[in-house]
């Protein structure tokens, strides 16, 4: 990576389109068309109530973009983060302090990462597969261990609270953390080596293993992070709504994640893209999924339409980069 | 020999370690490991849960086996073409609603509301064909957007129609035959299950189109070179998993009647659980029906037995979901690592102790340099000519490596051309009265070459023995044949466990592999006459009549068969202890026989023979190059008479010209020496022998 890439010369040089470019000119389109035809989208408060949910969503699209770079998917990350945070909020009731519970949550979500990328990295168990099955494992152990759907976060904790309603530098404080997670995340895959291994192993594992890169620590370690992002989104969420219900994981929260990682142009076949197509699908999938709520589109319809747009991202996703059949492992489905 | 010994030999004669190897070859092998942990499920929960055993219990397991069945079936189809179908329980969902709303409401008959039922299952299956097989999008995350999507549209139609279907009552007796109706104890639906298992059990294993998907599954682009149409395929595979879905909602409409709003809810993880605990690799190519409800039986009692434990919801999906983690988890290992269990077990030596060897120091087998004098035929043109032999124009044949038998002109031979080409590995040859060649050819059979150079199959396949767990019918190595004088083609098949270019991990075994084979031209029968025999190789009919000498290499031994006469049937002992591996056996002109060693015995692996154990270590943990192994550096050609004497021996002594002999042919006067790893034949002048002798002509009569 020394050396200078040549640049291209000649007078042939065009402006690429890329997916990236088309999405966010699409959710611009979008914004304006919505800021003229619904009263209430352009509105402080929808506005900012539009950002906070970004915030969530942003912040588990930036942990699952993570993955699927490294020719991963997590499909846990809604089960962890919210047993994660039961978890911590179920600790305090028994007289631990707020912030020492959510350390030994995050403890909790690192196994679970660790357990997760074991069953991916060392015992090869197809990644889409073992976080399917991971997820029902860890939500199922989460419902046995609490008995309500619902804990709510003990009151009168600052920085809780801050998160909810603070802001800062003008943005609230919840968007403004999700912006610095992305910007770490973004520098960790730009600028360290540890990035370019993820990049290298998604681009093609075998070659990245023949060549000596520690392959199975990276994955590891990239399930692990996502873990604690998705871990992260649950205490943003907690700071939002004082509360959390464990019964998002039976929404179809990881589908809309799914959709903003696709949708933003991080191709399943890994190698690809990094934090700012996270950030132009999370924008889109957020106006959409505003701009639903205000035209009053049942949680049912709204599946839908999420659902087949997801399916079309998946088919332009499946004809722009198709899979290669030489690096494409045996049971990858 | 001593007490160990006997010890030892007895321990490899009972217990036979070379089973084990043969058993993990078997296809079934694959399904054994569930089939235990089925056993191992029933016997655990059997006694903890209550009336498990009474025929009321069966019965009602019976009738959810029907219609879980028939999805893990539908999942399976889809499962060994390659892909997989999570869409599976909100396609169950709206077949449910299907069933109930033709039937129900509209008052539909039987047939009419099946057929509404399993087009609306082929509708959701067309879709995820379409994406899957058509547009080639990934089938795990394509599948469970369609899941939402189904569901969404359940969620949707489902509250608006569910009134009238509790208003209305269905107006068909069949329908009701069909959901309460029990034929010999058992639930009608069970049965219609178990009919169409049957015929799926027949087009996978037997049908074209079974075969197809197979193919597809296991290797897809191998698949579309050999022309199989592979978007169709798996287009299919879908739809034929959504039908079989709508039938078990179909079954399941007909037996409870009406519906709740999470039917069909988490069924795509029962039935996933299902099929990879059967056994039904993802990445697909393997599968079968019997696997598919091996897995539902066990996940249907795993989770009635739960239910009937009174263990709350969310466990019960935490131990799905766990159970589904270790099935994959054994399933990957098992598909990765399956052939490096078989090739740890396979090899499996035993006790062979061979004879002191006789001695070469002085006498008859003293080694000599009488080889050198060989005058080179086709130096580096030859390659892999294992036997040579003479038609009765004097032109000369021999193997080759590339399948070919080459045809050397006389009188020089320096001549050649291609004869015939086999496709395999062309071994002993020998002619018939008619002046057709019969060549036995590893890796194929025993084959027929007419004098105008056509190939024709004489047998490839002989009766299977009733004790082998391997099929044994199957030719693996053919190595030399000589025709009787009435006609049947008498051969020997050195090893049936090992492909010709393994013959020294056979070496390694020294175990009875290999067996003689008559194959009679008139009735086309093939029969084994003699098994258990030492690598098997050189074939030589007896002056006598009614017995053929035959040699076993690794047992460093001649043998007479008798095919005829008052012996007829049994097998002495000719010469024991040769210092070599003998191969080929052929006539000489003067009333004996010239035998070639293709090797010669050294004090090492002689000692190994005796300690199995060492050589089954040797075999597992060194490098196959490293391997104690025959050694073939040096061979002779020795004469030998009708009682086994041992008249003279030709040495190449330094090896610079035939340092491995496997057949030497006499013709006109002179030896022709062959060595499938020499890069020439060579041809050494007899002074004294009979310069006219002809070995086709004096056996079957000059023309």
């Amino acid at each position: 990576m020394a050396g200078d890439t040549p640049q291209p010369t000649g007078s042939g040089r065009r402006v690429k389109i890329t997916q990236e470019s088309v999405v966010t000119a699409i959710a611009a389109l979008l914004f304006v068309v919505f800021s003229i035809f619904l009263n209430n989208f352009l509105t402080q408060g929808n506005i900012l109530a539009l950002l906070k949910n970004v915030a969530i969503l942003g912040t588990l699209a930036t942990g699952m973009g993570f993955i699927v770079v490294g020719r991963g998917i997590d499909l846990t990350m809604v089960a962890v983060m919210v047993v994660g945070v039961a978890f911590a909020i179920w600790l305090t009731t028994l007289g631990q302090g707020f912030f020492g519970a959510i350390v030994i949550g995050g403890g909790l979500v690192t196994a679970c990462g660790l357990v997760t990328g074991l069953l991916i990295a060392v015992a090869e168990i197809p990644p889409i597969f073992a976080t399917l099955a991971m997820a029902s494992v860890i939500y199922g152990g989460g419902r046995v261990a609490f008995s309500s759907d619902v804990l709510y976060a003990p009151a009168n904790v600052a920085w809780l609270s801050f998160i909810g309603s603070g802001t800062f530098l003008g943005l609230p404080a919840s968007v403004a953390i999700f912006l610095a997670l992305a910007a770490l995340v973004a520098a960790f895959l730009r600028l360290t080596r540890f990035g370019r291994f993820v990049y290298a192993t998604g681009d093609n594992p075998h070659a990245a293993r023949t060549m000596g890169l520690p392959t199975r620590p990276v994955l590891v370690a990239q399930y692990i992070v996502a873990a604690l992002i998705a871990y992260l989104a649950g205490i943003l969420l907690t700071g939002l709504v004082s509360s959390i219900n464990t019964r998002l994981y039976n929404s179809t929260l990881i589908y809309d994640v799914l959709l903003v990682v696709v949708l933003g142009g991080i191709s399943l076949s890994g190698g690809q893209g990094g934090v700012r197509n996270v950030l132009v699908g999370t924008v889109l999938v957020g106006i959409l999924i505003n701009g639903m709520t205000i035209l009053n589109f049942s949680y049912t319809s709204q599946n839908l339409i999420k659902s087949v747009i997801l399916l079309a991202a998946l088919a332009l996703d499946a004809a722009i980069n198709p899979r290669d059949e030489q690096t494409s492992q045996s049971g990858d489905i | 020999m001593s007490l160990t010994d006997t010890f030892v030999r007895l321990r490899y004669r009972l217990l036979p370690d070379h089973v084990f190897g043969e058993i993990l070859t078997k296809k079934w092998v694959d399904s054994a490991i569930p089939f235990f942990a089925l056993v191992l499920m029933i016997a655990i929960f059997g006694p903890i849960v209550p009336r498990f055993f009474e025929f009321g219990t069966l019965s009602i397991l019976s009738g959810e086996l029907a219609e879980l069945g028939l999805v893990v079936l539908g999942l399976a189809v889809v499962m060994i073409s390659g892909g997989i179908d999570l869409s599976v329980g909100s396609t169950y969902a709206l077949a449910v609603t299907a069933a109930l709303y033709g039937m129900n409401v509209l008052g539909l008959s039987l047939p009419a509301g099946l057929a509404l039922t399993l087009a609306v299952g082929a509708a959701c299956g067309a879709v995820n064909g379409f994406l899957v097989g058509v547009l080639r999008m990934r089938a795990f995350l394509t599948t469970l957007v369609t899941l939402i999507i189904g569901r969404s549209i359940f969620d949707i139609v489902f509250p608006k129609i569910s009134t009238d279907i509790v208003m209305n009552a269905p107006n068909s007796p069949a329908y009701d035959v069909l959901g309460m109706g029990h034929l010999a104890g058992l639930p009608v639906s069970f049965w219609g299950m178990a009919a169409i298992a049957l015929a799926l059990h027949v087009v996978l294993s037997r049908g074209r189109y079974g075969w197809r998907l197979l193919a597809v599954g296991g290797a897809r682009r191998s698949a579309h070179n050999a022309g199989i149409h592979v978007r169709r395929t798996v287009f299919s595979a879908y739809v034929l998993c959504s039908v079989l879905v709508a039938l078990g909602g179909f079954l399941f409409a007909a037996r409870i009647g009406s519906a709740a709003s999470d039917i069909g809810a988490g069924l795509e993880l029962q039935a996933l659980t299902a099929t990879v605990l059967g056994g039904i690799s993802l990445g697909g190519g393997r599968g079968s029906v019997a696997k598919a409800l091996m897995g539902t039986v066990f996940v249907l009692i795993l989770s009635s037995a739960l239910l009937a434990l009174a263990i709350p919801g969310p466990v019960n999906q935490l131990l799905l979901g766990l159970v589904l983690v270790a099935a994959v988890f054994l399933d990957v290992r098992w598909v990765k690592n399956r052939h490096k269990l078989l090739r740890a077990v396979y090899i499996s030596p035993t006790f062979a102790k061979l004879p002191e060897a006789i001695p070469t120091d002085s006498g008859v087998m003293q080694p000599n340099d009488r080889l050198r004098a060989a005058e080179p035929i086709g130096l580096g043109i030859m390659d892999g000519a294992e036997d040579v032999i003479f038609d009765r124009d004097d032109n000369l044949y021999t193997g080759s490596r590339d399948g070919d038998i080459v045809r050397w002109f006389a009188p020089d031979y320096t001549r050649h051309e291609i004869f015939a080409h086999t496709g395999g590995a062309p071994q002993g040859m020998t002619f018939d009265a008619e002046g057709n060649m019969a060549v036995c050819v590893g890796g194929m059979g025993l084959y027929q070459v007419t004098p105008g150079g056509e190939v024709r199959l004489l047998t490839a396949e002989t009766n299977r023995s009733w004790t082998s767990v391997a099929d044994d019918s199957v030719m693996k190595l053919a190595d030399d044949c000589d025709i009787l004088p009435d006609g049947r083609i008498i051969f020997s098949e050195a090893t049936v466990r090992f492909e010709m270019h393994d013959w020294y991990a056979d070496a390694l075994e020294s175990r009875g592999n290999g067996r003689l084979i008559i194959y009679d031209p008139r009735t086309k029968a093939t029969c084994t006459v003699l098994g258990d025999l030492v690598f098997p190789n050189g074939v030589c009919t007896s002056y006598d009549g009614v017995s053929v000498l035959f040699a076993e290499s690794w047992g460093c031994r001649i043998n007479r068969y008798y095919y005829a006469g008052p012996k007829k049937g049994r097998m002495e002992r000719v010469i024991e202890g040769l210092p070599g591996y003998p191969d080929n056996i052929n006539r000489a002109s003067d009333g004996n026989y010239w035998l070639a060693l293709m090797g010669a015995r050294t004090p090492a692996l002689d000692l190994a023979l005796e300690m199995p154990g060492f050589r089954r270590r040797m075999a597992r943990r060194v490098s196959q190059d490293a391997w104690l192994m025959p050694n073939l550096n040096t061979g002779c050609v020795l004469k030998f008479n009708e009682q086994g004497e041992i008249l003279e021996s030709y040495w190449d002594l330094g090896g610079t010209r035939h340092p491995m002999i496997t057949s030497m042919r006499e013709h006109r006067g002179a030896l022709y020496l062959c060595g499938i790893f020499n890069n020439r034949m060579g041809r050494l002048a007899l002074p004294q022998a009979d310069q006219s002798w002809c070995g086709v002509d004096t056996y079957w009569g000059a023309k």
